[in-house]
């Protein structure tokens, strides 16, 4: 064995037990090096005849070129082990609980969700929607919606009042809002088609009752629109809101001074305890009141009665909300009970679409 | 309303059952709220016979009886059922009430089953009246005459089977507050014939020695008045009793039974006067101030002249139409009475029943208004009742005012019926129906003559008769018809402010926060704190003295309920409500608000401690709420100002005036405030701290330009990268580092394309009074690589402005 094989096998026997990289780079280092075995060897070349270079050089630059592989080959096989053992060091525990995100923990409350899903089928059918102010005056209240003077109806309605004022009126909070319907008639030509959702009030407080509730009604004013028109708007919206392929409806003569005909409404269900199924079942459930605008209305809302014609409807937005979503009890509504409304409540991403379906 | 069945049968002949009675009265307008059926509930109980009472072997006060109750055995010989009954009347021979194991007893709500009494088997039990809920009776068990049939049911034979029928009545249906009135309405609904038999006058037999004045007839458009001399007062006879039971009314006496049956019989509420206690002539006027009159309810009432009364030479006998006076009521010593019919000032009833709290059957027809053309008939027929029921002898009538309203006809198109309820009725059934509710018909079309019945003052015009005919015929008849919603473009509905509302929510809730509903009005004290609680705001009747007064800002309102949820062991919270807020009382006063409330450590990371951080909040988190709300609805984010305390004018003083501010574009549009609510408020509002609140009025954002176009103006993008440099100031603590920022970015608003604040030190290696403040300022290139001098210059400039417009100094 020549001095050569026995350099070049000391070294490649260097090379794979160098143990890191920087070991690896002294035995590059010692071999390749300005100063290293095998540069070493090479610079004897200069001296030799050319003959011997000749075959002296072909070795010496094999040996070279097995070392120069033999080291890349170990630095490939260093650097996957200081990667591995660097990673085998990095670990974190993938465990820990996350917080929730806060689209997922926020929450819109039930009766601004129902809002949108109103607003969002009728919107569909052409409405628009209007809104008023909740202090009212006695006349767009009462008196323009043809409730007579000291008339039962209106003690039918629980009226908040406010201090008089010096001219001896006095303000109200509205207990429905059909001032809006008012304010519209007045403000407006027909055709006329807006729903009005809002804020109503009336001083009765026990289960069923809460001093501050909500309502959206609705209007038509035209040439044309009828009892049948109204039968069918509330009835294609019933199925739209209550996303069910039927529900049985009972229209019932009632009274309202505001309008006439007058009808009550109520819808076929059955309920067991929290869970209501429409289109079945023995109970009826009233859930709103309308009418064609009666002409008195009309007449002081500035429309001509013999010319123009329509109807209007008014129901609780808190109603139909606990009817859909099994709310048993309304006053929890308005109690701010963080456990309630996170039940109850809706997340800010579920956005009433009709095309991607109100509640889901 | 209340009626029983046997007595609508007094006014409609008809076969028609319960059940479908009460779907037509529901479905005519006369809403069927409550049918109360006893016969159904009494159906187990029967009478029987106490064959034998014994003492219990083991009860003192136990008896075991054997009882018939009319069952046989297989042989035909009586199947006596063994009883053991606490009751003392339980006796051989006795008649009594007997239910069966499975019978529920209504007055216990128990259901019977087989037991063992004290070792003693009892197979049933014998009643009480009390146990039947028929009256408070609970002394022993019921005792039936001798010749009561064994066997039979006892409701049957006891007339209890009479369904009592409610209906919810619509105030503008005065003629249905009497049975009569109802039926008329059934009848024109195919549900039997009306009778309505004439009634014939009683000839008086002297002039009736009292006279009548009415003072204001505004107040008593009508008044009929007659005695009937020598009755013979006592309890009314069965029928009549029953008849008032059946509704829940006591039975008094038969002058004064008379009166409550004509009320609910024929909606005609009457007064009888006991005639010797009237002294001298009677007058309808108003009262006199602090006049006072002992009710028949055994109140005082102290009287104005509001009130209308009808009085003798002594004083006031009776609140005219509401509640007669005591002292001249009918009992059984009453040999002369006086029976009243009048006719009252709708209006007028219902302020001074409203006002002296009176709910008396009297009322709730007078206010709803009487048939006027039944005045004269009623006192007829009460005097018969009189005559009949206790004898007597008639006087002539005393008749005052103009009872009879002017006739009312209405021009009718018939085509009305269509244009506002799309049926087609023929004029034969148009006759048929209104015929049937006592309206007349003239004229064979287009355009009829109808003329109104005077128990319809509630009929005004064509739309009445539509609704007349509508609910007869069924509003069930009614096609529903498609609603075209017509060519108008689909164009959002929502106003500005709707969609900006909309917005607010869905943004606050994607930061984690919770949607709460308050109410309206909070407790005075409450808003004073809050910038409100004037007197234009203030309810007249709250409803509760916590709910007086209309809210200037939402933030009472959710610090009261953040305040309850840490009550209830949740003190970590985020709420927040999007809705009105009062500064004055006119419609322009009136804004819609967001706000937020976050408490103990409830960032927008979420709700509690966990190992990624607990801070608890601070008035950074609610700053972050309040430009999130305004970012979403619309605001121009980018020329929003913050204004402390000490810059801004009016600032609120609920807020801790070191960390707060105002939000403000321009000193002149405040959009809202954020910060640390104030400590002394809280102790106020009886609310633990720190709260960290925000709110905005969402009305003061200005309205976005309208463009033309949907499309987004044109993207550039710069050819050359941008570069970043680090600068760290130190400035006084109170610098602002939005006004180093600025500084900045006012350096060359073109090059500088965004400044941020990347760190914050204060502490060890800096003076006690300073700060550290370090910028990230990113430059953009627009035309050509920058130069390392240019950058340098630029970085220069920079050190230069923050110095000049801060004080600070670069950081060594």
């Amino acid at each position: 064995m020549s001095d050569l094989d026995a350099l070049q096998s000391k070294i490649l026997a260097d090379i794979a037990n160098a143990s890191d990289e920087a070991a690896l780079e002294a035995v590059r280092v010692a071999a390749l090096g300005k100063k290293g075995s095998i540069s070493a060897l090479l610079s004897t070349l200069g001296k030799m005849s050319p003959d011997e270079r000749k075959t002296e050089g072909a070795k010496i630059n094999l040996a070279k070129d097995t070392v120069t592989r033999a080291l890349a080959a170990r630095r490939e096989v260093l650097k996957a082990l200081a990667l591995d053992a660097r990673l085998a060091s990095e670990t974190i525990d993938v465990t820990l609980p996350l917080r929730e995100t806060p689209a997922e923990a926020g929450r819109i409350h039930p009766l601004s969700q129902v809002w949108d899903e109103v607003t969002t089928i009728f919107a569909d059918m052409g409405f628009a929607v209007a809104e008023g102010p909740d202090i009212e005056t006695d006349d767009y209240n009462f008196t323009r919606l043809n409730f007579p003077e000291g008339h039962p109806a209106r003690e039918m309605h629980d009226t908040f009042y406010f201090n008089p004022k010096d001219d001896g009126s006095r303000l109200l909070l509205r207990t429905h809002t059909s001032p809006v319907q008012v304010r519209t008639m007045l403000s407006q030509q027909p055709p006329i088609r807006v729903i009005c959702p809002g804020r109503t009030y009336r001083s009765d407080s026990d289960q069923t009752h809460t001093p501050m509730f909500h309502q959206v009604e609705g209007l038509v004013i035209d040439k044309s629109s009828h009892l049948g028109h109204l039968k069918w708007i509330l009835h294609e919206f019933c199925k739209a809101f209550f996303e069910v392929d039927n529900v049985n409806m009972r229209f019932r003569p009632s009274f309202f001074p505001f309008t006439e005909p007058s009808l009550e409404v109520d819808i076929q269900c059955r309920c067991d305890k929290n869970e209501i199924r429409f289109g079945e079942g023995e109970d009826w459930l009233e859930i709103l009141g309308c009418g064609m605008v009666h002409p008195n209305v009309l007449k002081l809302c500035g429309i001509d009665p013999e010319v123009y014609q329509g109807f209007a409807w008014g129901m609780g937005i808190d109603r139909i909300a606990m009817l859909k979503y099994g709310i048993a009890d309304l006053r929890q509504l308005f109690e701010g009970d963080v456990r309630w409304l996170t039940h109850y409540g809706f997340k800010p991403l579920e956005i009433p679409t009709l095309a991607g379906g109100l509640s889901s | 309303m209340k009626f029983t069945l046997s007595w609508l049968k007094d006014h409609l002949d008809t076969d028609e059952p319960l059940e479908k009675l009460a779907d037509k009265l529901t479905m005519i307008g006369l809403e069927v709220e409550h049918i109360e059926d006893k016969s159904k509930t009494f159906a187990p109980f029967t009478i029987a016979r106490v064959v034998s009472a014994v003492q219990h072997p083991n009860a003192d006060r136990l008896r075991v009886c054997m009882v018939d109750t009319g069952e046989t055995s297989d042989k035909g010989e009586p199947a006596y059922i063994q009883v053991v009954c606490g009751a003392p009347n339980a006796r051989d021979g006795l008649i009594s009430v007997f239910a069966p194991p499975g019978t529920h007893i209504p007055g216990k709500n128990i259901t019977l089953s087989v037991g063992t009494i004290r070792g003693v088997e009892s197979r049933g039990m014998l009643c009480s009246a009390a146990e039947l809920e028929i009256s408070n009776d609970h002394d022993g068990i019921i005792e039936l005459p001798a010749d009561a049939p064994v066997g039979v049911g006892y409701a049957e034979w006891a007339g209890l089977g009479d369904p009592v029928i409610e209906i919810n009545l619509t105030p503008n249906r005065q003629d249905c507050t009497g049975v009569h009135g109802i039926a008329r309405d059934l009848s024109a609904a195919d549900m039997g014939r009306f009778k309505d038999p004439t009634i014939k006058p009683v000839i008086g037999e002297f002039p009736c020695p009292v006279k009548v004045t009415v003072e204001d007839a505004s107040l008593c458009p009508g008044f009929a008045l007659r005695m009937v001399r020598g009755v013979k007062n006592g309890p009314s006879p069965e029928w009549l009793q029953k008849r008032l039971t059946s509704i829940g009314l006591r039975p008094i006496n038969a002058l004064v039974d008379i009166t409550n049956f004509m009320t609910y019989d024929r909606a005609r509420p009457l007064h009888v006067f006991d005639a010797k206690k009237v002294h001298g002539d009677l007058t309808i006027r108003r009262a006199r101030d602090g006049e006072t009159l002992k009710a028949l309810d055994g109140r005082i009432y102290t009287l104005d002249p509001n009130v209308c009364v009808i009085a003798d030479d002594k004083g006031v006998e009776s609140l005219a139409g509401i509640m007669g006076g005591e002292e001249t009521g009918c009992d059984e010593t009453t040999t002369d009475v006086l029976i009243e019919s009048a006719l009252w000032s709708e209006i007028n009833i219902a302020q001074t029943g409203r006002r002296l709290g009176i709910n008396s059957d009297a009322r709730y027809r007078f206010e709803r208004g009487v048939d006027p053309a039944f005045m004269v008939p009623g006192l007829e027929m009460a005097t018969q009742l009189v005559m009949k029921l206790c004898g007597g002898t008639p006087s002539e009538n005393v008749v005052a005012g103009q009872a009879l309203p002017e006739d009312r006809v209405i021009d009718f198109p018939l085509s009305e019926i269509k244009r506002l309820a799309a049926i087609d009725v023929s004029l034969v059934e148009v006759r048929r129906i209104l015929g049937h509710l006592g309206f007349m018909v003239a004229g064979s079309g287009p355009v009829v003559k109808v003329a109104v019945p005077t128990w319809r003052t509630d009929v005004q015009g064509k739309a009445d008769l539509v609704e007349e005919i509508v609910r007869i015929v069924g509003v069930d008849k009614v096609p529903m018809t498609p609603f075209d919603r017509g060519e108008a473009p689909r164009k959002p509905v929502l106003t500005p402010i709707q969609s900006r509302t909309r917005k607010a929510r869905r943004a606050l809730a994607a930061r984690g926060m919770v949607e709460a509903v308050n109410w309206s009005f909070i407790a005075r004290t409450q808003a004073e704190l809050f910038g409100g609680g004037s007197s234009e705001l203030a309810l007249a009747n709250p409803i509760a003295s916590d709910l007086s007064d209309m809210r200037p800002s939402l933030l009472p309102g959710l610090v009261a309920i953040a305040q309850a949820n840490a009550d209830r062991g949740f003190a970590d919270v985020a709420l927040f409500e999007v809705g009105q807020i009062f500064r004055g009382d006119g419609p322009q006063d009136q804004f819609m608000a967001a706000a937020g409330l976050r408490r103990g450590i409830a960032s927008s990371a979420g709700l509690g401690r966990h190992w990624s951080g607990s801070a608890t909040v601070n008035a950074l988190d609610a700053k972050a709420d309040a430009f999130a709300v305004l970012a979403a609805a619309g605001a121009p984010v980018a020329a929003l100002q913050i204004a402390t305390s000490d810059e801004s004018k009016n600032f609120p003083a609920w807020l801790h005036p070191g960390r707060s501010a105002a939000i403000q574009i321009g000193p002149h549009n405040v959009l809202g405030y954020f910060g640390e609510l104030h400590p002394r408020v809280l102790d106020e509002l009886k609310a633990e701290g720190p709260l960290l609140g925000f709110e905005v009025i969402l009305d003061r954002i200005p309205e976005a330009k309208q463009k033309p176009t949907r499309a987004k103006p044109v993207l550039e993008l710069p050819a050359f990268q941008p570069v970043s440099r680090d600068f760290a100031f130190i400035v006084d603590r109170a610098v602002k580092a939005a006004d180093i920022v600025r500084a900045a970015q006012n350096v060359d608003r073109k090059l500088v394309s965004g400044v941020t604040v990347f760190d914050i030190y204060e502490g060890k290696g800096i003076d006690a009074d300073k700060k550290s403040v370090a910028i990230a300022v990113r430059l953009q290139p627009r035309d050509r690589t920058f130069t390392d001098q240019e950058i340098d210059a630029v970085a220069g400039k920079i050190v230069a402005e923050v110095a000049k417009r801060t004080g600070g100094s670069l950081r060594g």
